[in-house]
């Protein structure tokens, strides 16, 4: 155990133990309220450049596992709990958290009031942090603090995205029925497995891709996905995207959708804490419908910038922001929230209908 | 119309009257008029108030019949008083009774119920939607039972289908046991029938809260995690919530599953409750069972995250929807979504085995708990040691109350195999002696996680140990360390050698001191407006916030009163304290003060965190209520209302400075202090029993001596007359003194001379140290000699004379003034002939309080409690005028719980076994005390046969009571001896062989029970050592739900209700009602 320092931008700090990993890192840092699931939020590829908290006191409660994995590694800048479980339980883990961290490298803080921390976010908003085993000096920590750039108009997505395209397989037993192209800004697999399982032949490109190459397919659909960052700060992505409206359907989750609410033209704008949890109540319009949702994006598309043709078809029920789109001509939709869980409920699974259903009335 | 759950019995507890009071003030805020039907007159809901029309009447079909028809409701509530109320709206479907009135059924209907609640119907459901359950097969032979066996895998469970109390049923290891339990299995059973199913036993154990409104809006409240696995029943286990040990996938699985489960069953709104079991070793889940109803665990959830489920029940059974509700701890956003929690929650049963010695402490698929505790703390090791400390059975933690190297390995061995009420600390103990949390976990099948837990705190009590032996201090940083891993003061003095109130100053000294945090359903994503704390050590304290924020709102700081609660429930110590808290509270709203509530126990209503301005769910210790005193410096604290807990606080938190008001801790000391007592007894020239106290045999057997026998006996500091025992001659008493040594060491033995024959009345009364009120004087039914918490008794006294209650008048008043009592005051006198013998006077609330309140309708509590806070008895207009103007009789029965201990005897003595109680009202006392029967569950007959043995002392008074049932139309059978005095006075009667001098098979009398031959028994056991013979008979009575009466006045007045019920049907009247007169 080595003592470390949570020390944040607006000069609060917080005192407590590093795990294994010595050293110093830094990234906004954000609160998640999920009770399980700490491994899908370490390799979800849109925590990238942020330092994570997680609200919930005891992690890595049930080790970790070959599984439950989002991506290829870890994309946390740290890692904050009040208290790291040093004995885990479970069939399928394979080694602790705490061993796994240190396996990434990464690192991650304990024994500091998590809960004064999170409500610091909520009163003051995300902002960036240092944390660090080897520096305990303010003057020293708040020079360093000005080179750690700012979430606002980062462009992370080149950070995360695939380098080569890549098709993703098919399960035993499930034969295609579309084609679909996604734009990797840092694609959670599990979004990959979902289309896969509904008969969606998934040809992954890097976000650089042009919307020849991805066309170049003759895909049923394209689909922008999640990923870190901000939005607008993707200005590729979101001229490749509106060259592709109209065209064919497109669906996008999460970044997916602030990039096609910039595509058509709309604004951007950031939250002040995010939302980043499992436990958001979500009301779909279109089938009356209320589903518990998984969250994670501190950006948020603002309607009113979008023209009369897009309809809002999911609203936040906690804070009434928008969480999901269509267009009322094309076919477009795109959702805020994360229908693909994981972690997090399963209860708008279904909102992969909605593409499907556009790829079905395609002519 | 809403119905209760009745009284308090093991497995249905004050969860119900929580969820019953939400109920009717969330449908009351709708504008409903409200019907309320309970036979508990110790709940909260069945205060006048909280409902249009409040029936305190038996539970059952007739008198809810009875009831609908006169007042004709439009729906009916029945999912939130227990499995009591389903199965009455069952009943009352099943005869039609709700079709003839156009009643609807809210919440769940008759198909749902029967759905989840009949075993084969759930299990067939849950296959059609594609869940795992434990498989099984039915075998109607031996070669059938052995094909499934071997399908299934061994063990396996062996139930044999349609017999009574579980006979041919077990596990079976192998194939040899298998054969042997099949055969008598099939045999036993009435169908031929056994039913073999796949054991889970050792398997986790996990639970999960689901609401659902009519939309088909469903969401999880709350997971819940078993420290103990399958094979022990829930409500017996440590739980933890939320869930520990399941990855999200798990868990979002086991989530999936229950929200298919309540779409199949159909529940339609309101909240369920589903236990999954989980193989450690391959992580299968199976559904083992749903409750279509709020549960004991829907309590413990809406505790656990501040979410009100039984609230929101009760407005989706009326047609809101979830996203329709606000959430009233963020004011911003609905109901409809899931608690996340940033804290950890460890709720701890609380058992009284000591109670029932002839019963084994071992735990097992029925539940014999009586209460629990819950404690909160940001992790687990901390919450867990503050709930062992919540208890209240004298640990101060994950203490070392016993050697473990004095614990000799083979009974290790056995304390973990055999689950029973002290586990989790020969868990410790194992681990201390060096075993690893393998082998432990082994042994008990209790998850490595929590082992690993435990065995850090020891690790961590081992460092504190070697490091203060080394350099005779402790940092601050361990301290601070040892408060966060749980470790109370209490603990750290005995480890620094000192005692706790000097820990607890050193520790304030070092600026180590509890912070507190709130409990808002959100993990601190949103404001929270619900001031619900519990502490812990950590940097920013959310109290002081939440205080300044309140105080602005209110346009400055108000006075404010704390309200110490009773911790876990116990026998002895219940559901009546809380309602006396809770009352408190009320009252002193009321005045205008901002009340503050203490307590530890989350089946109450008092830690629901809208009765008081703030709620501390913490253990009710001098430590945690010194945190909180720190804090708040309250300008009252109220020790009176919560039962022995509290009050055995008020000398130290006096001590400390804290201002306690109401009745001076030198007052109570005075009632205690037997000496000083007897000095006052005397100097008023009342009458006491001969008495004296002894610390050794001898002197115990000289008092006895010379105050002759029988004696009561019974050691002193102990709680519902715990080890108290009539005593006949000297080697009993001998042998008792050994006893009470063990039960409270260091502590005299008290010794009274016991008043043979006398009718004992509990008084209850208000004295603002000037004026005294005699609000009720209760008459029981039973001799002198029960506990008063077991006795029925009966408002007003129908058997005493004017005189004599003037006197007791008079002595109460005189009483309370020396006594100098501000607030309740209880006296038990006893009386024979016309002397008038003081028993015993406390000073605070007590048990009857709340009866006297329902019975009156004067709120004893809230007055008490508006006196302490500077009101005059004057200001209140009470007049015995008033008691005078009722016209009919209320009648208190005790309800015991000796179905659940198996070979205990269900004989009364002075020491309190009872866990509940029920009240009837009636204009005569022979109804109003069949109501009261009927409400406990003792069905008097209108016909049959009626088995009487007495002792030969009360076998002269039988004569009348025989005769009075002969003439009933009752028949009479009655061992040789009895039979011989009533045939002798011309009584018809049959006579039966002794079971152990039973020549023919099949006409003992404990054969005539189990035939259900017998209607009802009367026996009244002979003194100390009663024979085998009349112990079984009892026993089997139990067993087959055969009334079974004790003692001559129960006959007496169990006659009178027969013959009383024989004559007319009952009548139902609303408390409002019998008021108005």
């Amino acid at each position: 155990m080595k003592k470390a320092i949570l020390y944040l931008e607006d000069g609060r700090k917080f005192i407590g133990q590093a795990l294994s990993v010595p050293g110093e890192t830094s990234g906004e840092v954000v609160f998640n309220t999920s009770l399980t699931g700490y491994q899908e939020i370490l390799t979800d590829p849109s925590y990238a450049g942020q330092i994570v908290v997680m609200t919930y006191p005891l992690i890595g409660n049930y080790g970790v596992n070959l599984e439950d994995v989002e991506s290829g590694k870890v994309h946390v800048k740290g890692f904050v709990a009040k208290e790291f479980c040093k004995y885990h339980s479970n069939y399928r883990a394979n080694k602790s958290l705490i061993e796994y961290l240190h396996d990434h490298n990464i690192i991650a803080i304990e024994d500091i009031d998590t809960r004064a921390l999170t409500r610091h976010l909520r009163e003051r908003g995300a902002m960036r942090a240092i944390i660090s085993t080897v520096d305990f000096d303010d003057r020293s920590l708040a020079e360093k603090m000005k080179k750690v750039p700012s979430m606002e108009g980062a462009d992370w997505v080149k950070e995360v995205s695939t380098s080569k395209p890549y098709i993703w397989p098919m399960p035993q037993g499930v034969t295609p029925v579309y084609k679909v192209a996604a734009i990797d800004c840092g694609i959670k697999w599990n979004i990959l497995r979902i289309f896969a399982s509904l008969g969606c032949e998934v040809h992954v490109f890097p976000s650089i891709a042009t919307p020849e190459q991805l066309l170049a397919i003759k895909p049923d659909g394209v689909f922008i996905s999640n990923g870190p960052g901000d939005p607008a700060a993707v200005t590729s992505v979101i001229s490749t995207v509106k060259q592709l409206l109209g065209k064919l359907p497109v669906f996008g989750i999460c970044l997916g959708q602030q990039i096609l609410g910039l595509a058509m033209g709309g604004k951007t704008y950031k939250l002040k804490f995010g939302h980043h949890g499992a436990n958001h109540p979500v009301k779909d319009f279109v089938y009356d419908r209320i589903g518990i949702t998984s969250q994670n994006h501190g950006f948020c598309v603002d309607l009113k910038s979008l023209g009369p043709d897009v309809e809002m078809i999911n609203v936040n029920l906690n804070d009434k922001t928008m969480e999901g789109l269509r267009h009322k001509k094309l076919p477009i939709v795109s959702f805020q929230h994360h229908p693909e869980a994981s972690p997090g409920p399963h209860d708008v699974h279904y909102l992969f209908e909605y593409f499907i259903d556009l790829m079905k009335r395609k002519p | 119309m809403i119905l209760g759950a009745g009284p308090i019995v093991i497995g249905q507890a004050c969860e119900f009257d929580y969820s019953g009071t939400q109920a009717c003030k969330a449908l009351k805020e709708e504008g409903y008029e409200i019907v309320l039907v309970n036979s508990n007159p110790a709940t909260i809901m069945t205060d006048p108030e909280f409902s249009d029309h409040t029936y305190i009447e038996p539970l059952t079909p007739e008198f809810l019949e009875a009831i609908i028809e006169k007042e004709r409701p439009d729906a009916i509530l029945p999912t939130l008083g227990g499995q009591t109320a389903l199965n009455l709206a069952m009943k009352l479907y099943e005869n039609g009774v709700l079709e003839k009135y156009k009643v609807q059924v809210l919440g769940a209907t008759y198909e749902v119920i029967k759905k989840a609640e009949d075993r084969e119907c759930f299990k067939k459901a849950m296959i059609k939607i594609g869940l795992d359950v434990p498989r099984s097969g039915c075998a109607y032979n031996l070669e059938e039972a052995k094909a499934i066996a071997s399908d299934i895998g061994f063990p396996v469970i062996i139930r044999s289908s349609f017999t009574l109390g579980g006979t041919g049923g077990g596990f079976a290891h192998n194939m040899e046991d298998l054969e042997r339990m099949a055969a008598l299995g099939i045999e036993s059973s009435m169908i031929h029938e056994v039913i073999i199913e796949e054991s889970i036993a050792g398997w986790k154990e996990y639970e999960l809260e689901v609401m659902r409104d009519k939309k088909d809006n469903v969401v999880i409240v709350c997971s819940i995690e078993n420290l103990d696995p399958m094979g022990i029943h829930t409500g017996d286990s440590i739980t933890v919530a939320p869930a520990q040990t399941l990855t999200d996938n798990e868990y979002q699985t086991m989530r999936d599953s229950s929200l298919k489960i309540i779409r199949e069953i159909g529940v339609e709104t309101g909240g369920s409750n589903i236990q999954f079991a989980v193989d450690p070793k391959t992580g299968r889940q199976v559904v083992i069972e749903m409750n279509p109803r709020v549960s004991r665990s829907s309590a413990l959830a809406s505790k656990a995250t501040g979410f009100p489920i039984a609230k929101f029940a009760a407005k989706l059974a009326v047609g809101y929807t979830l996203d329709e509700i606000q959430n009233d701890i963020t004011r911003v956003t609905p109901a409809c979504f899931e608690p996340t929690i940033d804290y950890c929650v460890v709720k701890i049963p609380r058992f009284t085995f000591e109670k029932f010695p002839e019963a084994k402490d071992i735990l097992g698929v029925q539940m014999k708990s009586v209460g629990e505790t819950m404690a909160i703390g940001r992790t687990f090791k901390e919450a867990l040691q503050k709930g062992l400390r919540g208890l209240e059975i004298g640990h101060t933690g994950l203490d070392n109350k016993l050697n473990y190297k004095k614990i000799p390995n083979d009974k290790l061995k056995k304390r973990l195999e055999e689950p029973n009420a002290s586990r989790i600390f020969y868990l410790k103990y194992a681990l201390q002696k060096g075993w690893t949390p393998e082998e432990v976990a082994e042994i008990t099948k209790i998850d490595i996680w929590f082992l690993a837990h435990i065995k850090d705190i020891l690790d961590f009590e081992r460092k504190l140990i070697e490091t203060f032996q080394r350099e005779d201090t402790l940092s601050d940083d361990l301290i601070r360390k040892a408060k966060q891993y749980g470790f109370s003061d209490a603990q750290l003095a005995e480890i620094m050698e000192i005692d706790e109130m000097t820990m607890y100053k050193l520790r304030k000294s070092k600026g180590i001191t509890a912070v507190f945090k709130l409990v808002d359903t959100c993990a601190a994503e949103f404001e929270a407006y619900t001031p619900y704390f519990y502490s812990t050590y950590e940097e920013e304290d959310e109290a002081v916030i939440q205080i300044a924020r309140m105080n602005k709102e209110h346009g400055g700081a108000r006075k404010k009163i704390m309200i110490l609660g009773g911790g876990p429930n116990r026998i002895g110590q219940g559901i009546e304290f809380d309602y006396c808290c809770c009352h408190a509270s009320f009252a002193l709203k009321e005045m205008g003060f901002e009340t503050i509530m203490v307590n530890s126990n989350p089946e109450t209503v008092s830690t629901d965190y809208d009765i008081s301005d703030r709620l501390y769910f913490e253990p009710v210790t001098f430590e945690n209520v010194m945190n909180i005193v720190d804090i708040e410096k309250p300008d009252g604290v109220i020790v009176q209302f919560g039962g022995q807990t509290p009050l055995n606080l008020a000398r130290k938190l006096r001590d400390a400075g804290v201002p306690i008001i109401g009745t001076s801790v030198e007052s109570i000391d005075l009632a205690e202090d037997r000496q000083k007592f007897s000095q006052v007894i005397d100097k008023l020239g009342f009458v006491q029993p001969a008495n004296g106290s002894a610390f050794t045999a001898a002197e115990a057997l000289k008092i006895a001596d010379q105050i002759g026998y029988p004696v009561l006996a019974r050691p002193s500091y102990v709680l519902g007359g715990r080890a108290m025992r009539i005593v006949y001659e000297r080697k009993a008493l001998s042998s008792f003194i050994e006893e009470a040594k063990e039960v409270s060491p260091g502590h005299p033995v008290l010794i009274d001379k016991f008043v043979e024959d006398a009718i004992e009345v509990d008084v209850d009364a208000l004295c603002d140290g000037e004026d005294t009120f005699v609000a009720g004087i209760m008459e029981h039914i039973e001799n002198a000699g029960i506990h008063s918490g077991d006795s029925a008794c009966v408002l007003p006294p129908p058997t005493i004379s004017e005189v004599v209650i003037e006197q007791i008048k008079n002595d109460t008043c005189t009483l309370a003034k020396t006594l100098k009592v501000i607030g309740l005051l209880n006296i038990q006198y006893a009386i024979k002939g016309r002397r008038l013998y003081v028993l015993e006077v406390n000073p605070r609330a007590s048990r009857t309080s709340p009866f006297v309140s329902k019975a009156t309708g004067i709120p004893l509590a809230k007055i008490a409690a508006q006196i302490m806070a500077g009101k005059k008895l004057k200001e209140f207009n009470l007049t015995y005028a008033q008691l005078e103007r009722l016209k009919h009789f209320s009648v208190k029965e005790s309800v015991l719980p000796f179905s659940r201990f198996s070979g205990v005897d269900i004989v009364l003595g002075p020491e309190m076994k009872s866990t509940g109680e029920v009240m009837g009202t009636a204009a005569t006392f022979g109804e109003a005390f069949i109501k009261s029967q009927i409400s406990a569950g003792q069905m008097l007959p209108e016909k049959g046969k009626i088995f009487i043995s007495v002792k030969d002392e009360d076998k002269r008074a039988i004569v009348f009571i025989a005769k009075r049932l002969v003439d009933l139309g009752f028949s009479l059978i009655s061992t040789r001896g009895t039979a011989k005095v009533l045939r002798s006075n011309g009584v018809e009667v049959e006579e039966t062989k002794r079971y152990d001098q039973g020549q023919n098979k099949g006409d003992s009398s404990v054969e005539l029970i189990e035939k259900g031959e017998i209607a009802l028994v009367i026996n009244t056991p002979s003194g100390e050592v009663s024979q085998y013979d009349m112990r079984s008979i009892r026993s089997s009575a139990i067993l087959h739900n055969i009334p079974c009466i004790t003692t001559l006045q129960g006959a007496w007045a169990a006659v009178n209700g027969i013959e009383e019920r024989m004559k007319h049907k009952c009548t139902v009247r609303s408390l409002q009602e019998l008021y108005k007169v």
